[in-house]
């Protein structure tokens, strides 16, 4: 690399903020206190928090110089596998703070909130379109919520055909989600190993699948970047035994309309807006976890949901199957603004285009790597690859010191020990909005650490360099916590 | 598409160097049965002017006040709080290294995301009284929700009490989360000043948690330090649930009041109601149960060279570790928005909050004293916040009507969650309500 992307820059020291608490300071404007004071009973008054007072400058000042010690997709490369930090359009952002949309009350009169309303009507269709399946409901605020309702409507469908059962097939590749959002549903998991080829075979599935259990969830595309290709098989047999097909997709993005859901056997499925469609992460969240089903489970969709009635848009909870409510009001709307602008901006077309680039860039950085990191599912893959640290185990060097160690080319590393199938995983999702160049670079700088590793090991063990802080000592923050100054 | 970097010789340079001929090739591994032919019916893309041009348009009927075309009063509360709020945060969330991060699960390079947690997590745990916050959750529903699962957990009992006058959205959602686990949920009542009944509760004695909202539903300042009392003789948990947590800067918070955790929602602290999604979910509890607790955590640590650092920690809690036996299935949470909530709180600091909440207090202590001048009921006698129940006479509806169509919306009918409370509404006035607006206000419902 003739220049690498991350010199040491200038760098602000920056204190706690109560370590610059000036009593008597404030970065807020007062409104005029325009009416009398009213009596307050002595017993019910408390102190008020210790907040420390700062001022205006103060705050924007504490705030620009902790951002710049982070790292956004705005800033380079996160190739986060199973986040799909892709590129968050700006003119989203500016649509979702529009007041008639971030000032408006949930509860307010139909009447008053048509246009927010048919916004979330549309989206539903847009997601039912592009998944292929019949019904959508906006409410669940991430994707394990949105596990959570799928879990929930598989639940209350059998329940309705006055059948109970108490496990759940979830494969060895799952998101720890799936697992977590089944045991919140009553069901325990029974784990199958997924074949050689990092797919599931309908064999495993056949032999766990029995009377007492309510499905499967399966990931698809799956965490280790590959299409599960039996999915129709596994849904026969999953079917044939009365139980329902989950399908978690987080990972969407390979295949944004070119999978038929519906045709493939899913009969509920999950989406990540704030990954497939665009809305920024927000360094952990919001999101919104649409959950988008097959006719026979749409009785079963979390309420309130959206009626149309002589063109008039209306919040209805007369669903009497439903099994409930899983928000305050009526999910993270802010982030459902975000991805309709981004289906309006991209189309069909578009959407298509982004997936097969999606595609297009995993493959291409998998070929250029896969000679200097093992790759232990050696086939095309779908939005992401998978490698391991064997090849560098020789030196004594694991995955998280290259991790680390890209930091200091200024990359985000990749997703690192997961999926857990697959020792020492590096998983790399470069998504479709990296140029080649981009991708390019990133390869670059991988090699150069992998060289690193045989010629100079004490180099990685020692980075990262060039961040704000040197590598952070986790086992004392879990053995002594200090969760608050 | 601006959004996609490939040109056509970079497509084909790179479906060379990966050995394909097509992009088509690339998708091989779908099964012709599971592939689509089809085209999605989806509009046609729209440039970034026709896009902010509709936007404008969809955005434009809704009943928001300060819109220019399209002005509205509107007195709704019950859960979701029209606060001023400043724009340095709008403005520091334009700072893109925190909104188009991840989680921050590599610390390094997240340091200005995990401060800021830090911090939050701090303001959080002092603002409720309590030793330990999480790095948030959705929103104050689900907070409730995992209050009481954790409730369970650490009692190892299977039964709750919910007070009927958390919020009733709240209680839709505990019911969704707690039924598939067979946990009782037990109702208590109300008492005719506005606050819960607990009257049962010392009969109770196999109860996991008792959660009981402060300020109520119907705004009512609840007697939290004699439930909690009653929950330590009991060995029951107690749990404190708000949607205004505001009311803290004024009133004495559930820490100082036998609080074993606090949860609820945060969007009052300097978020936009954005139609009620996305909120913040807050949570804090006792440092005894801190390992108990769903959701992330950030704790303070050294680097290699002892300098002060933060990472995400306790996270054997958690659902990639833990997988079903988790705390929680939360992964993806609502840290944007907490990181606003800590903007808010530190903009307005110890003495800016006090004030604010105080301003808070006295405007809805004038407009239900006009209220009450005018002739009309005010049913609960318990102490408010900034939002009151009204009973207007019978016939009030076509009064209700007629101010919409005046664009102004005279606060939430409570009959469809209260059948018994006929023509009785929810108002709230916050610090953005003039004296002048209160009295245009009694005017009209007096007209
Ligand atoms: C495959 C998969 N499933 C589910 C989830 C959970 O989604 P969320 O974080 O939005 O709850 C994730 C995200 O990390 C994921 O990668």
């Amino acid at each position: 690399m003739s220049k690498p992307l991350a010199p040491t820059g200038l760098n602000m020291n920056e204190p706690l903020l109560w370590e610059m608490d000036k009593p008597g300071r404030t970065a807020f404007s007062m409104p005029r206190h325009d009416v009398p004071s009213a009596p307050l009973h002595d017993d019910l008054a408390g102190d008020g928090p210790d907040f420390p007072d700062l001022n205006e400058m103060g705050v924007i000042r504490h705030y620009t110089r902790l951002s710049q010690w982070n790292f956004g997709v705005d800033t380079g490369m996160y190739p986060l596998g199973s986040c799909t930090m892709k590129y968050n359009p700006k003119i989203n952002e500016k649509v979702s703070r529009l007041k008639g949309f971030a000032a408006l009350h949930p509860m307010l009169p139909a009447l008053m909130t048509q246009g927010a309303l048919r916004l979330m009507a549309e989206l539903e269709r847009f997601l039912a379109e592009i998944t292929a399946m019949d019904a959508v409901s906006l409410q669940p605020a991430a994707g394990a919520q949105g596990e959570l309702a799928g879990m929930l409507l598989i639940h209350a469908y059998l329940k309705s055909l006055g059948v109970k059962r108490s496990k759940i097939i979830i494969p060895d590749t799952a998101h720890g989600t799936n697992p977590a959002s089944a045991a919140l549903c009553g069901y325990r998991p029974v784990r199958v190993t997924s074949g050689e080829k990092g797919i599931l075979t309908p064999h495993a599935v056949s032999e766990v699948m029995d009377e007492d259990t309510a499905g499967i969830m399966i990931t698809n595309p799956n965490t280790l970047g590959l299409f599960e290709e039996n999915i129709k098989e596994i849904a026969r047999i999953v079917h044939g035994k009365g139980g329902q097909v989950y399908c978690d997709g987080a990972n969407m993005n390979a295949v944004m309309g070119m999978v038929h859901m519906g045709n493939s056997g899913v009969d509920v499925l999950h989406l990540n807006l704030h990954k497939t469609f665009s809305a920024p992460h927000g360094g952990g969240g919001p999101g919104a976890g649409p959950v988008c089903v097959a006719n026979h489970l749409a009785p079963f969709l979390p309420v309130p949901r959206i009626v149309v009635k002589d063109g008039v848009y209306h919040l209805s909870e007369a669903f009497p199957q439903s099994v409930g409510r899983l928000h305050s009001f009526l999910g993270n709307f802010g982030v459902m603004i975000k991805a309709y602008a981004y289906i309006l901006s991209m189309g069909a077309e578009g959407l298509k285009k982004a997936s097969q680039l999606a595609v297009l860039n995993a493959n291409y950085l998998k070929e250029k790597l896969k000679t200097v990191l093992h790759l232990p599912y050696d086939r095309p893959c779908m939005h992401e690859c998978v490698f391991s640290d064997k090849f560098q185990r020789d030196q004594k060097i694991t995955t998280l010191d290259m991790a680390k160690r890209l930091m200091d080319f200024g990359f985000h590393p990749p997703t690192i020990y997961f999926p857990l199938v697959v020792d020492g995983a590096i998983m790399i999702e470069p998504t479709e909005t990296e140029s080649l160049e981009e991708i390019d670079r990133f390869v670059e700088a991988f090699r150069i650490v992998t060289r690193e590793a045989s010629e100079s090991p004490d180099l990685l063990r020692g980075s990262p360099k060039r961040c704000r802080v040197a590598r952070l000592d986790e086992t004392l923050a879990a053995r002594r916590p200090c969760l608050m100054g | 598409m601006r959004y996609l970097p490939h040109t056509r010789e970079d497509i084909a340079v790179m479906l060379q160097a990966v050995g394909l001929e097509s992009m088509d090739a690339l998708f091989s591994a779908i099964p012709d049965d599971c592939g689509r032919r089809d085209i999605p019916d989806l509009p046609e893309p729209l440039t970034e002017w026709e896009l902010d041009e509709h936007m404008a348009a969809l955005s434009g009927n809704g009943a928001v006040t300060g819109h220019h075309d399209n002005p509205h009063m509107v007195f709704l509360g019950a859960g979701r709080y029209e606060h001023f709020i400043p724009e340095t945060i709008s403005y520091l969330l334009g700072r893109s290294e925190f909104t188009t991060a991840y989680t921050p699960y590599q610390p390094e390079m997240s340091q200005g995301t995990l401060q800021a947690i830090y911090e939050y997590q701090t303001l959080t745990a002092r603002l409720l009284g309590l030793d330990a916050a999480n790095a948030s959750l959705y929103d104050g529903a689900s907070a409730l929700a995992e209050a009481l699962l954790m409730a369970t957990r650490i009692t190892r009992k299977k039964k709750v009490a919910l007070s009927g006058l958390v919020h009733p959205h709240y209680r839709q959602v505990v019911q969704t989360y707690l039924r598939p686990s067979g946990i009782e949920i037990v109702d208590l009542p109300y008492l005719s000043n506005g606050t819960t009944d607990t009257s049962a509760l010392g009969a109770m004695e196999d109860l996991a948690g008792v959660a009981v909202q402060s300020p109520n539903f119907w705004g009512c300042i609840e007697g939290l330090a004699e439930i909690g009392d009653m929950c330590e003789k009991s060995g029951t948990l107690f749990i404190t649930v708000f949607t205004e947590p505001l009311a803290y800067a004024l009133f004495k918070n559930p820490g100082d009041q036998g609080a074993h955790i606090a949860c609820g929602e945060g969007q009052s602290l300097g978020i936009p109601r954005w139609f009620g999604g996305p909120g913040l979910g807050m949570f804090a509890c006792r440092s005894q149960y801190m390992r108990n607790m769903p959701g992330r955590l950030v704790g303070q640590t050294e680097d290699k060279q002892g300098r002060r650092g933060f990472v995400l920690t306790l996270a054997t809690r958690e659902q990639h570790i833990r997988r079903e036996k988790a705390t929680s299935n939360i992964c993806t949470n609502s840290s944007l928005c907490a990181l606003m909530a800590a903007m808010y709180m530190a903009s307005l600091g110890g003495t800016g909050i006090r004030e604010l909440a105080r301003l808070n207090y006295d405007k809805a202590a004038y407009l239900k004293g006009a209220l009450q001048r005018a002739g009309f009921r005010i049913p609960f006698e318990s102490p408010c916040f900034n939002e009151f129940v009204v009973e207007f006479p019978p016939g009030f509806k076509a009064t209700y009507d007629r101010l919409l169509r005046r664009n102004i919306v005279a606060g939430l009918p409570l009959d469809p969650w209260y059948p018994e409370l006929k023509h009785h509404y929810l108002l709230c006035v916050t610090e953005t309500r003039t004296r002048s607006h209160m009295d245009a206000f009694v005017e009209e419902v007096t007209s």
